[in-house]
């Protein structure tokens, strides 16, 4: 194993303890914090990856807006603490829906991809080839992209306002 | 250099958690919390791959899952805080308004 590997394993290691957390917290704002750490070590995958311009957006994108998204929602709604409060009666059955899907994935990607098969060799992912390949051929759907975001702050400013003549 | 498979657990170990996440949680904004994990653990195959293979298209469709979750995330919020207005409550299995 080379020393990329060690720091993947233990960025991943991280993540996945936070990501496990997430999902069984009792209070939902630690819920956001552990959201918060399991982005960034994402975020830090990308960049061990090679893929600076992505492995930056995620980390500004999720860690500084949408988590802070996150903790103002929590503000707004009033969210018991406890995890009976929090989680559902089905508690079992989605561990076992999980575990299915885990193994079922794991399983078919043991087929495709040995242990020996090809790695990844960081070098791809520059900002410059990034905005070569959105504004020639991805410019499309770039804009498309820009028009859904539009169209996403338009209906949740209209959703969230009070009505006042009514 | 990194094993792929290396890259490929950690996200299907992501995705997993974030299946779990959405079914158990009752929180409506944990759900979307957990939607946000599947989705990371998504991009980071697309941007495994891509990197695996030389070419940009993975990460550039990862910038736009990054993007889409962005606005899922502001409409999320926005409908929960709306529900949250009009029923004190954002527990998914009490808001049963459109159930049959």
């Amino acid at each position: 194993m080379s020393a990329q590997e060690y720091t993947f394993v233990v960025l991943a290691l991280v993540g996945v303890v936070s990501a496990v957390r997430l999902v069984t917290a009792r209070n939902v704002v630690h819920a956001a914090l552990y959201l918060a750490v399991t982005l960034a070590t994402v975020g830090g995958v990308y960049l061990l990856l090679g893929a600076e311009f992505v492995g930056w957006v995620q980390i500004l994108i999720y860690v500084g807006a949408i988590v802070i998204l996150f903790l103002f929602g929590l503000m707004l709604t009033k969210a018991p603490i406890g995890r009976e409060a929090l989680d559902n009666q089905r508690r079992g059955v989605a561990f076992l829906v999980g575990l299915a899907i885990l193994a079922g994935l794991v399983f078919l990607f043991r087929e495709a991809f040995p242990w020996d098969g090809p790695r990844i060799d960081p070098e791809v992912g520059t900002a410059e080839a990034i905005g070569e390949a959105i504004f020639s051929r991805f410019v499309l759907p770039f804009e498309a992209v820009s028009f859904l975001l539009l169209a996403a702050l338009i209906g949740a400013i209209v959703l969230s306002r009070k009505d006042e003549g009514s | 250099m990194i094993r792929l498979p290396l890259v490929l657990s950690f996200s299907a170990f992501l995705f997993a958690t974030g299946v779990y996440g959405v079914l158990a949680r009752r929180n409506a904004i944990l759900v979307l919390m957990s939607i946000e994990l599947m989705l990371g653990a998504v991009s980071v195959n697309l941007v495994a791959f891509s990197q695996a293979l030389g070419q940009i298209t993975g990460q550039v469709f990862a910038l736009f899952v990054i993007a889409v979750a962005a606005a899922e995330a502001g409409i999320g919020l926005a409908i929960v805080i709306l529900i949250y207005r009009n029923r004190e409550t954002i527990n998914v299995d009490e808001v049963n308004l459109l159930k049959w």
